[in-house]
């Protein structure tokens, strides 16, 4: 009996901060969709915002995807060998340079945004292309896929298998290509998720680092926010929803199983 | 060996050249200009020494302290629970918990604007209830909702995998004991879940101390470090200060952050 009243309190409870978290997206999502929010639904459901957003801001979107793809290849090439170093050397040296690589995430991005302004600023070139804003994204979300990789490479018998390789005459490059990227390609596309929904969605650095010519899709949606209607707003925000859903839900069903087969046994019962 | 060594070092220099040039030369910079401005160094010394910049600090820290508990308290109750009770549509009350978590801050502003703002629903069910219309997001309160909105998700994955670990037989343990439900709750599941407490707690911390796309959705005239050092950067163009000040931020952030992992790892290491 009262583990039943205890279990429907518990339940009450999960339930309302449910709603709490759900309830403003769903209620973004219909102001987006209807007429005049103010007077409500009855106004009936227009496209109409939709398609004012993407006239208006089409090119916050297609430079926010060109961004995290690009940011992806960047944290790749840089994070995919950094990982397998860290993986091979555990030392106090590597667990410094890791605590270094983690410090982009852990300083506010507005700190690391004035520190590149105050360096890189002047150089005009640099200062207005979109490549100042990815240079704050690449800093940002590096550390996710280094962590990610990291993570896997350090679950599997690494050395085991490179010795067994080399045993058979592969080279280096070549155990490289055939044994250590096969072996944390679950790791790889952890992060690569991560990265990208990361960088689709980052504000705090892209602020300061955006000009007029290089806003990124959440630029636009604090400016739209700030300067247009209640339900440009949302609509917009309908759209960013739409884009980081598929990527939401494959981090989902991809990267929380933590892969047992790769686990050696001994860890499992931790 | 020695080539192993000198591959590994090659396989190192990319990520390490593009993180001190775009990273540590930057910081460096940043420090030495919070140090050129009227002030000179003792700009350092303002967050304490002033009384406004000390103001908003304590504004800062206090609607962090508040997040950080506020968030701990829900996802604590919320993840054990779910963690420990697999009913039909378990999982689709942690998906929607955790949707929200890669939104940046201007959308949680935005969600907060939705339920709390002047087209909000909590001002039109407060009306509907014949009271006054009920505004609240464009203030520290509305802040500070925000933060919580942006903290559960990330806390709740954190306290769901911690509880994972909790062995129930510790539970049952107590319970034969004869310890009340409130006994348990304190005495085996709240210390069992101390590390990954000290850890989340400290990620709300640092977000709610740091962040800015939640503050300059809802107003540019909530009083916080981040908006502050904002300010002083564009409108008054003191970029020493907003150096000077952002360096400050990074440090506390970064301390408290370091301080929780060593915190988290003794209790992980002493209960092992």
């Amino acid at each position: 009996m009262r583990n039943r009243l205890l279990f429907s309190l518990q339940l009450g409870f999960t339930l309302l901060v449910c709603a709490f978290l759900i309830v403003p997206v769903v209620l973004s999502i219909l102001a987006g969709l209807t007429v005049n929010y103010f007077v409500g639904l009855e106004s009936g459901l227009t496209l109409r915002w939709v398609i004012a957003v993407w006239d208006g801001y089409r090119d916050t979107i297609f430079l926010s995807i060109g961004i995290s793809l690009a940011c992806l290849a960047l944290t790749l090439v840089l994070g995919i060998p950094t990982a397998y170093v860290l993986a091979k050397r555990q030392s106090a040296l590597s667990r410094a340079i890791e605590e270094l690589l983690v410090m982009p995430v852990a300083v506010p991005g507005l700190a690391t945004a004035l520190a590149l302004i105050v360096t890189y600023g002047s150089l005009q070139g640099f200062r207005t292309s979109w490549t100042f804003i990815l240079v704050g994204h690449v800093l940002f979300t590096l550390p996710f896929m280094v962590r990610s990789v990291l993570a896997v490479l350090m679950a599997i018998d690494l050395k085991t298998l490179e010795e067994g390789a080399a045993s058979l005459g592969a080279g280096f490059w070549r155990r490289f290509r055939d044994i250590v990227l096969p072996n944390c390609r679950a790791g790889i596309l952890a992060g690569s998720l991560m990265v990208v929904t990361l960088s689709m969605g980052e504000f705090n650095m892209t602020w300061l680092l955006h000009t007029p010519l290089t806003k990124t899709l959440p630029v636009g949606l604090a400016d739209a926010y700030a300067s247009l209607r209640l339900e440009i707003g949302s609509a917009y925000t309908l759209v960013f929803f739409l884009m980081i859903m598929p990527l939401l839900i494959a981090l989902q069903l991809f990267a929380q199983p933590r892969l047992e087969k790769f686990v050696a046994e001994d860890d499992k019962n931790d | 060996m020695r080539r192993e060594t000198q591959t590994l070092i090659f396989l190192l220099l990319p990520a390490g050249i593009f993180f001190a040039g775009f990273f540590l030369i930057p910081m460096a910079e940043l420090f030495v200009i919070g140090g050129s401005g009227d002030r000179g160094w003792a700009a350092y010394a303002a967050i304490i020494t002033d009384a406004n910049y000390f103001e908003t600090l304590i504004a800062t820290l206090g609607v962090a302290t508040a997040t950080t508990i506020v968030t701990l308290i829900i996802s604590g109750i919320t993840g054990v629970f779910l963690q420990r009770h697999k009913f039909p549509g378990n999982a689709t009350l942690v998906a929607m918990l955790t949707f929200p978590l890669a939104f940046p801050g201007v959308v949680i502003g935005f969600m907060v604007i939705m339920l709390a703002g002047r087209q909000g629903l909590i001002g039109q069910v407060s009306m509907a209830l014949g009271g006054d219309r009920i505004v609240f997001a464009y203030s520290m309160a509305g802040l500070f909702m925000g933060y919580v909105y942006f903290s559960i998700p990330r806390t709740i994955l954190t306290v769901m995998a911690a509880a994972e670990k909790l062995d129930p037989k510790l539970e049952e343990a107590a319970r034969s004991l004869g310890a009340s439900p409130m006994r348990v709750v304190f005495d085996v599941i709240i210390p069992g879940l101390k590390p990954a407490f000290i850890s989340a707690g400290a990620i709300c911390f640092a977000t709610a101390v740091g962040a800015f796309g939640t503050a300059f959705t809802l107003a540019t005239r909530i009083n916080v470090l981040p908006m502050v050092i904002y300010t002083e950067f564009t409108l008054a163009a003191n970029i020493a200060m907003a150096a000077a000040l952002s360096f400050v931020l990074g440090a506390v952030t970064w301390i408290v952050l370091a301080l929780a992992r060593t915190a988290a790892g003794a209790t992980v290491a002493a209960a092992g």
